[in-house]
This record gives C-alpha cells, structure tokens and sequence, in this order.
C-alpha cells in the first residue's frame, strides 16, 4: 500500500473558529478540524480521493483524517488544528513552551486500501 | 483614631519646624486635639513627625511602563520579593511589579505618587495597575502635546474648543493634570522626525511648539485645572538644550509651568565632548521668575531603564547605547520608547549629569519651587532618594562622592564649590509640602486640621549613621490614620485612592470631535470614556478652581520668605 | 432589543462596532461582525443548557464544587493554573492572586501562540504601533506567517489595508500588501505580492533581509535555502526602505515552526534595521480575544508575561520549565486549574492526557475535551456577552467588553475569587492545626 511522507502544517480555518463557538462536538467543528488539505498530484499517489480516509502517523501517534485537495505544494498538506493535530505532535519544546505544532513531519497512508 | 505624641514636627506649609507637638487623627484626617481625645497613643518621642511623601513624577503603572516589564526579565530577576500573610510577592528592580511598587513606596514613608504620562486611548491600562499599586493615593498626567485634536484647534485659533477638549479629555480619561512631552516633536516622530526649535512645525497640523507650551498654558489658568501644565521640553538628552528649556518657560509668557527633570534638559555645551552643566542658568531664572518649578530628575549609577513618550530621544538613546529599543506609536495622542540603560562613575558624561541635578537643587534659593525626583525610573530608581536627600544635606559626602566620578564632573559643572547643605525642613519641603503645593493637592503635603493623615515618622538624624539611613527605614507610615508600615515591614494593606480633576466643559465638544475621531480612530467614540465605576472604584476629585477672578496664583508665598 | 457598540472577544481584533439584537432572551441578529465573530455571539440564551458545576461528571451544586476545588488545590504541592486567554483581566488578575497563594505555576495560552514573540522582545526589542497608526499611515502592509483572513477576517478591511486613513485617504489603492508564507492562503490571494518561502527556513529569510537592508551584499546561493530568489528578497527589502511608513503582522507561521523565538527576534531586529531608513512597524497577530490581556496582566503583577512559577514565594520565570506543554509532558505538577481554555483538544496528546490523571478543574462556558476530563467543572458566563471587564486588543489598547445578556453562570473572576478565599482558609487550618500539633 502506498504511503507518502507529507511535511503537515497545522492552522486555523473559519470554519474551525466559527465551531468552537458553535461547540466542538458539532459536525462542523469536527469536520473542520478532521479535513487534510492536499496537493492532488500527491492524492494521486496515494490513490486518494476527495473524502477518503487518509491515516497519518508522526513519531508521535496516529489519527484518521479525510482528505480534499486543495492548493498545497507537492509533499505539504494542510490541517485546521483540534484533536486529530494533537494527536501526532510532540511534547519537545526545545525549552521554550512552544512544540512542533506547525510543520510535522508525517507518513500517510490510504485506510481501506485506497483507490487505483 | 490616633494620636501621635510628643514628636519633632515638621510642617513647613503650616509653618513648623521641628516643634514638639501632638498630631491628632480621627476619620482618615487630621483633627484638633478635642477631637481624639480617646484615640490610642502613638508615642513619637525622640523621633521626626513630617507628612507622608508626595511623589511628584514616577512612571510607575501604564502600557509603557509593562512594555518595560515584559521586555526586561532580567531587571527583575536579581530582586524577588516573597509573599507574606499580608503582602503579594513581586519583582523589583527599577520597573517593579505594582504590588511592589505600592509597598516600596510605602516602605519609604511615601503615601501618594502621581503616575507622569499616560496616553488618553490606554488610560484603562493605567487605572488597572494602579488599582493594584496598593496603600498609595495616586493619580496621573495626561499626554496631550502631541494630541490631534490639541493640535487642531491651536491650528485653527479655536481657542474655546482646545478648551472644552481638555477639559473633556480630562473627565473621560480620570486623569490628573496636563502632560506635555516634546511638544510637536512626538508628533513629526509618527514618520520618523523629530523637531529642534520652539518654531520648528508638527506634521498633522502646522503649529509649533510654542504654539502648545501657550495654548496649553492659557487652558491650564482658565481651567483652573490645579496642577500646571507639566513639561518635558524639546531636545531633551541633547547637549546645549538649556537654551531650548529657557525658552520653552518664555514661551508662556510668565503663566505658571512645571519643567520636569530639569536635569535631563540642563545641559551646556554643544556636544558630547563639551557638554557642560546648565544648572546655574536655569536656576537662576528659576529663582527670579516665580511662575516656574522644576523637579530634579537626578541621575543615580547603575541601573535604569528609560522610558518616556518622547518617541525620537528614545531611538536616539538606543543609537548612542545599543541597547534593546521598544517602541510604540499610539494613534491620533502620542508614542513612547524605552530603552534599558547604565549610568557609570567613570563616564564624562554621567558625571556631569549626576552634578547637574545635585547643582540645580543647591543654586535653586526656593525650596518650594525645586522637587526631588529622579524621574524613575529614566534618572534611577526611587529607592534612591535617602541617598540623594544625604548628598543634599551632607556636603562632606558629597564631596566624598564628586571624587569618585569622572573629574568632568569637577571642570564642567560648579558642584565642587557649592557648599549649601539643605536642612531638614528644606527636604521636607522639596519631597512632600512643595509637591503636594505644586500639584493643587489641598489636603496632602501637610498636617494641618482637614489635613489626609498621611503621616511618616523617622527616627531622628541625630540617632542614625546619616541623613541616608534615616531617610531609607521609617518609623512608621501612617496612611489615611492606619499605621501601614513599621521599621520597613508593610503591616496593614488597603488601598488607596484615585486622585482625579473633573474641570466643566461644553458638551458639545464631543459633537465636534467626534467626526474626525470616527474617521482616524479604530475604536468607537462611545467606548472611548473611561468607566469610573470600573476602574476608579475608590476616587476622590481634586478641586479646580472655581473663580477664575479671585484665584490666587498657584505660588503661595511660602513660610518665612 | 438593539445593543450598539458591542466588543467582540473571539479573535485579537477586539472589534467594537458590533451591533446585536437580542430577542426573548436570545441573540437573535449581529451587524458588523466577521463570521468568527457572528458564531461567537448567536446562538447566547439567557437559559442554561448545562448544570452550572459538575463534580466527577455529575451536576452538583457550585458550592460543592467550589469546596472540592479549593481542597485538590490546598492540598496539591505543585499546582498549574494555565489558560485565561478568552476570559477578562478583572479574572485574569484573580488568578494570579491564587497562584501567588498556592505557589503554584501560572501559564497562558501565549506559551503555544505568542510566547514565542514575548521571547523574541525580551531579546530585542520591537517597534510597534496602534493599529490607527496602521490605518492612517502604512502604505506596506506585510503578513508573515499569518492567513489572517481565516484567523482574523476583518484585520484586513477594518484596520490594515482597506480603511481609509487621515494620511491614506485613498485606501486600499495607497497601500501594497504582501503576504509571506508557505503555501498561498486565502490572505496572499487578497495581496499584491505573495513569496513562497520554504517551511523552516523563515529565520535565514528574515537574516536575509538584515543583511540587505543593511547594505550587505548576498548572492544567490546564499538564499537559496529561502525558497526565495535573491531577487524576490532585494525587492522585498527594496520595498521595505522605501516604503512611508510600513508594518509588518507576524503569526504562528513564525512562533510554532523551527527557530521559534529566534524567528521573532530576528524580525524585531530586522525591523529595528529599517527604523534606520524610515518608520517600520512589527506588531504580533494575537489569536484570542484577551491573551494580550494576560500578558500584561501577569507581567505587571510579577514582571513576567507568562511560564511563571510561585514556588519559592516570589515569582520565577522560565518556559520551558514553566510552560504547561512541559510541566504536563514531564507529570510535574500534581492538580491544574484551567480557564478559558482548551488545553486537552489542543496540547500534545502526551502532555494534555496527563490531565485525566489529576484532579483538574475547569472553568469554561462550553463543554470541552478537557471540562471531560476534569473532576472538577464550572460553567461560567462568557466573557464580552455575559460579563464584563477589559480585553486588550493585539495592539495593547485597552477596550471594556459589554455585559448584555445575563447568565445563570457565574463569572470566572466570582469562582476564582470563590476558590481563593477557601484555599486561604483552608491554608490557614492547616497550618495551625500543624503549629498546634508541633507543641504537643
């Protein structure tokens, strides 16, 4: 199964700000934070399409996302930052408070096999 | 209730000066004797009765002051102060967190400070440190030398309209007084200039620092706002800038006005290698011209951090030194800069600094009309004033100390031939009786009935090492009647109260104003007024004067002169 | 009922045009606001869905609750309040006053936004202005790292590049907006230029453009790393030194990416450099409506912005020791408090699970992750709706939020004080019970 290493970068979306006031355990606020952005050349490759499941693991943790393409060099995709971000980042802060959060290095992979 | 018994009072406003005397206190004031009659003792036998310090110009509590704080940890670092069952624990050194900052003050038998500049847009930030500098009374200046709207209306001759906004700008903001630090050049600063001369032009509108030194000045009388407007002249830092303080006082045309750390301003010479005191020429227009006060701004080694509205003397500071430079430009009022600094012994230039201050205060003949300051924390910080109140009366040790600094100090100011030790009634003059006189405070400054009981004790001179010791460690600090501080250890917390100036003003100004500050401001006009209930809750109004006729000139002809 | 002048808390912005209408109790309509903003105020009831505390996830009355917070907390030895970043400075001073009591760690939300740009001032000082400034005067508006039209959509229109100014009568057409990022953004399609840096490499771009602006010359191969050509960069610093008055707006792309604290001192000298040439402003996107509110709050009641410790009696400064990330990563500290503030969503998985295994409470107005997984939880009214007090605007300005609605929560600042008072006198059971104690 194919997987492709992706440089993730994590940020904010409206549609995320709009949810956490609308409640973070609304569709919407899931469905933003949950939402990987990609190059479609590297959809391609993963043999991906829009709203399939994509896993991503850092050397930190797991988590499922679905992808869309979007408008990403090729090896960088985007995420609005929530639970799934969390769990791929890493405690190291390099003594200043501040982790890894916003370009981690991660492996993708298709979950149910992807597509040919 | 108290009664303060068989002390060596000090009072020079009421005339006394180191008469055995009670001092009666009931409901926060001053009584006469009948009137606490079952009040506990406080026995001041043997030791120095005076009222409590009034800090005449401090930038202790604002948007500058904690760019200062958060910019500089390392100031702080070398000076924790612990929590204790009373008190909350802090940071010193020369920007101190404001718990510290009411306590320390407080510790020195200080009981109120007035805050020296602030910008109207972030008064709030003021009135929230302030609320957490605790025990003090206190009070602050509003910035208005480079303020659009001030500048507009001197542009436009509207003088009833410069007026009405002052006045307005005062109510809205809870401010105390009339700030004006270099007049037009804050203003050029806005795109990176600055202005030289009383005739040089502000940018947003063409009008001349003399234009607002008068205008402000005139608004100031018939205002009858309490305090006069409180000066940082142009060119302040710059050698040879005693010509442009001189000149800045003829600007107002014998109206009173308050030139404040003189030193920074008393400069001869014309550059950094020739510069020179200034202390004896503007000393002796002070002594002849009434209208005039200063306060010293004198220099302390070590430490300081520099801060002030003064936009372009800031970056012009971080030029010279090197050091880290914050600065910021507050839209349509004003800008500040602040940079950490050093005063050294050995440098020429400090040494002529520090006698400049020193000197100014010893050819000054009116102790009413020259006030203890070190401008802290640009000069040095205010825990130094024991010390300069020593070099002040002790003219061995001052000597002792003009050794230790670069001999410039020597060639180029007059120090080493001044001999004048002030006395005590002279000190206590210049750090409590003058300023309070100065600043239109009634009730502070003194310890005649109707007097706030704002009292500190010391011991007497003639039990500690030196007038230094004496000075650095209370007896006690009585503040509104409750004794607060004992031997330097803060013993009971309250807090004090907000000192504010409410002069009448045509509401129509703000129909005037408000087109203009819709369009340039980026906050609405009707969030701009300060929420007195919220952010003064525990205030009292300074009076202004009500009849404009009969005032009498803000100088009262001081006891014995 | 029609309500004027309304401040919105959600993003930096603090935008206080905003014009509600409240229906039956209910936010019914919002004028003026950006999306982020009409979510944070539709939908505000004066009903509660929610019991106002819950103890181990069950209702319980706040006083109960109140009780077991103030016992985990007096009993805890080294206790973190972290958060307060949505919430006002009248709570924020609240609960600096309770971790001077308990001496325990003080940390915000800054330490994974802005610390960073707090770090970088310490180093090197900044220019910066009021965002009137911007609006009278920039004629170079940059965005660095930052897709403010997603975080903060109405910086653009209201106050940085669109508005009409007394120095910019014409508006958008006297001003040239650049954005710097890593990928285009909503923002860099609204600008006149967008550089497409290289992910990590902001800090030699930044140096770059020191050397440049300074008159040092580069060749191509030296910022080739940039993702950048030289030309791109000489035009930038070009544009930079002849510009009237320019500002540039840094975000996370700077504090969350590798340098950190360097990028942002780097930008400061960078412009501290072109203070040099002509009037240069840099000004950090703050994220949330009040963390510039605990950054000055806390630093004038300790001297330090944020990662404060308590525990010697006085305060103490250092992140990374102090930051919450860490002391949750490192299982340093034994009972949290958290307000105003999602930690458990937002944290690293290894530092917020940590939470689960403490005794935590959590002041919030809506249920989170981590009011899941708090023992102890208060719903307190929102800040800016239900409660008001100062908001710091990201330009330091000082702006009071309006109460409109009521709530049957209380506000942070009563249940901080609440819990304050209860740990004092639990302190002082204690410790007389152990003097009393030691002379038996």
């Amino acid at each position: 199964m194919p997987e492709i290493k992706l440089l993730l970068v994590v940020g904010r979306i409206l549609k995320q700000g709009v949810g956490i006031s609308m409640g973070k355990y609304t569709a919407e606020y899931r469905e933003a934070v949950s939402t990987l952005e990609m190059n479609a050349g590297d959809m391609t490759a993963l043999g991906v399409q829009n709203g399939d499941e994509v896993e991503l693991t850092s050397p930190y943790g797991q988590t499922c996302v679905h992808c869309k393409s979007g408008n990403l060099p090729v090896g960088m995709a985007f995420i609005a930052y929530g639970p799934p971000t969390s769990d791929l980042t890493g405690t190291e802060t390099y003594a200043s408070g501040m982790p890894d959060f916003k370009a981690q290095d991660v492996v993708a992979r298709a979950l149910g096999g992807g597509r040919d | 209730m108290l009664r303060i018994t068989n002390g060596t009072v000090y009072d020079p406003k009421n005339g006394i000066n180191g008469e055995v005397r009670d001092i009666c206190i009931a409901g926060g004031k001053v009584v006469a004797a009948a009137d606490a009659l079952d009040a506990p003792v406080l026995d001041a036998r043997d030791l120095v009765v005076m009222p409590g310090g009034v800090e005449f110009h401090a930038h202790i509590a604002g948007s500058k002051v904690n760019a200062a704080r958060k910019m500089c940890p390392e100031d702080h670092r070398g000076m924790p102060i612990r929590r204790t069952e009373l008190t909350r624990s802090g940071t010193g050194h020369t920007i101190p967190s404001t718990f510290v900052t009411g306590y320390h003050f407080t510790q020195l038998g200080y009981t109120t400070v007035i805050e020296a500049a602030a910008p109207p847009l972030t008064a709030r930030h003021v009135h929230e440190e302030l609320q957490d500098t605790p025990i003090v009374d206190k009070g602050f200046l509003v910035l208005m030398g480079n303020n659009y709207f001030v500048l507009k209306y001197i542009a436009q001759g509207d003088f009833a309209r410069l007026k009405d906004y002052v006045a307005w700008l005062l109510n809205v903001t809870g401010g105390f007084g009339i700030k004006i630090v270099n007049p037009a050049g804050v203003d050029t600063w806005k795109w990176g200039r600055n202005v030289h001369s009383l005739d040089d032009q502000a940018d947003t509108f063409p009008v001349t620092p003399r234009q607002i030194l008068l205008n402000l000045a005139r608004v100031q009388q018939e205002l009858g706002v309490p305090h006069p407007i409180h000066v940082h002249c142009n060119n302040l830092g710059s050698p040879g800038n005693i010509e442009t303080t001189l000149e800045s006082i003829r600007a107002v045309e014998g109206l009173p006005i308050h030139i404040t750390h003189a030193q920074f301003n008393g400069y001869g010479g014309t550059s950094w290698a020739d510069i020179s005191s200034g202390a004896p020429q503007l000393a002796a227009y002070v002594n002849e011209h009434p209208n005039v006060t200063v306060d010293m701004g004198q220099v302390v080694f070590g430490p300081v951090t520099t801060m002030t509205a003064d936009g372009p003397w800031q970056y012009h500071l971080f030029q010279l030194s090197g050091h880290k430079w914050a600065n910021s430009d507050v839209e349509m009022e004003s800008g500040s800069g602040v940079v950490p600094y050093r005063f050294v012994r050995r440098n020429a230039v400090n040494a002529v600094q520090w006698a400049i201050g020193l000197e100014l205060a010893l050819l000054i003949d009116d102790p009413w009309r020259v006030f203890l300051t070190t401008d802290h924390p640009n000069a040095g910080p205010f825990h130094a004033y024991p010390d300069i109140i020593r070099l002040l009366m002790d003219h061995d040790y001052r000597m002792s100390k003009l050794e230790g600094v670069h001999s410039a100090a020597r060639t180029r100011s007059g120090l080493k031939d001044l001999t004048r030790e002030y006395t005590l009634p002279e000190i206590v003059t210049i750090t409590r009786a003058g300023p309070a006189r100065r600043l239109g405070l009634p009730n502070k400054g003194h310890l005649g009935i109707g007097a706030d009981a704002d009292v500190t004790i010391y011991r007497r001179l003639a039990d500690c090492a030196d007038a230094g010791e004496m000075f650095a460690r209370p007896r006690y600090t009585i503040k509104g009647g409750e004794i607060v501080a004992e031997n330097g250890r803060i013993v009971r917390v309250q807090p004090g109260t907000l000192l504010y100036v409410s002069p009448e003003y045509d509401p129509q100004i703000q129909e005037a104003i408000c087109d203009d500050f819709e369009q340039y401001y980026t906050v609405d006009f009707a969030n701009y007024p300060v929420d007195f209930d919220a952010y003064l809750p525990l205030r009292a109004s300074v009076p202004c004067f009500l009849d404009i006729a009969t005032r009498n000139p803000v100088m009262e002809p001081a006891h014995g002169h | 009922m029609q309500f004027e002048h309304i401040v919105c808390g959600f993003c930096g912005c603090v935008c206080d045009d905003i014009k509600v209408t409240v229906e039956d109790g209910r936010v019914t309509g919002v004028k003026q606001a950006c999306a982020l903003g009409r979510a944070w105020l539709m939908g505000h009831s004066t009903e509660s869905c929610n019991s106002v505390a819950l103890v181990d996830g069950e209702p319980a009355p706040l006083d109960e609750a109140l009780d077991v917070a103030a016992r985990y907390l007096a009993s805890s030895r080294n206790p973190l309040i972290y958060g307060l970043s949505s919430t006002v400075c009248e709570a924020q001073r609240q609960a600096v006053e309770l971790a001077d009591l308990l001496g325990s760690n003080l940390d915000t939300c800054a330490s994974v936004c802005h610390g960073p740009s707090g770090m970088g001032f310490q180093y090197a000082g900044d220019s910066t202005c009021t965002l009137g400034e911007v609006k009278n005067r920039a004629d170079l508006v940059i965005y660095w790292g930052a897709n403010s039209a997603e975080a903060h959509p109405r910086h653009f229109a209201r106050y940085a590049v669109m508005p009409k100014g007394l120095y910019r009568p014409g508006g958008r057409k006297e001003r040239t907006a650049v954005v710097i990022d890593i990928r285009p953004t909503a923002t860099s399609r609204l600008a006149d230029l967008f550089l497409q840096i290289r992910p990590g490499r902001d800090f030699e771009a930044i140096w770059a453009l020191r050397s440049l602006v300074r008159g040092i010359p580069l060749d191509e191969s030296s910022v080739a790393i940039t993702g950048l050509t030289l030309a791109q960069l000489q035009d930038l610093a070009q544009r930079m030194m002849a510009c009237k008055f320019g500002v540039l707006f840094v975000g996370l792309g700077l504090t969350q990416t590798r340098g950190r604290q360097l990028n942002t001192a780097a930008a400061m000298l960078l412009i501290r450099d072109l203070n040099a040439h002509t009037k240069f402003a840099l000004q950090p996107l703050r994220g949330h409506g009040n963390v510039t509110g605990h950054d000055q709050v806390i630093a004038w009641q300790t001297g330090y912005p944020f990662a404060v410790n308590f525990g010697r009696g006085y305060p103490r400064y250092n992140p990374g020791e102090f930051t919450a990330v860490d002391l949750l990563a490192r299982r340093e500290v034994d009972a949290a408090v958290i307000v105003a503030a999602d930690p458990v969503c937002n944290f690293p998985r290894a530092s917020s699970r940590y939470l689960s295994e403490i005794p935590t409470i959590c002041l919030d107005n809506h249920d989170t992750d981590t009011t899941k997984a708090a023992r102890v939880v208060i719903h307190t009214g929102t800040s800016g709706i239900n409660v008001e007090g100062t908001f710091y605007r990201m330009d330091n300005v000082p702006v009071r939020m309006h109460k409109f609605l009521p709530s049957p929560y209380p506000s942070d600042e009563e249940v901080l004080s609440e819990i304050t008072e209860r740990v004092r006198q639990l302190l002082a059971a204690r410790k007389e019970a152990n003097s009393h104690a030691a002379n038996h």
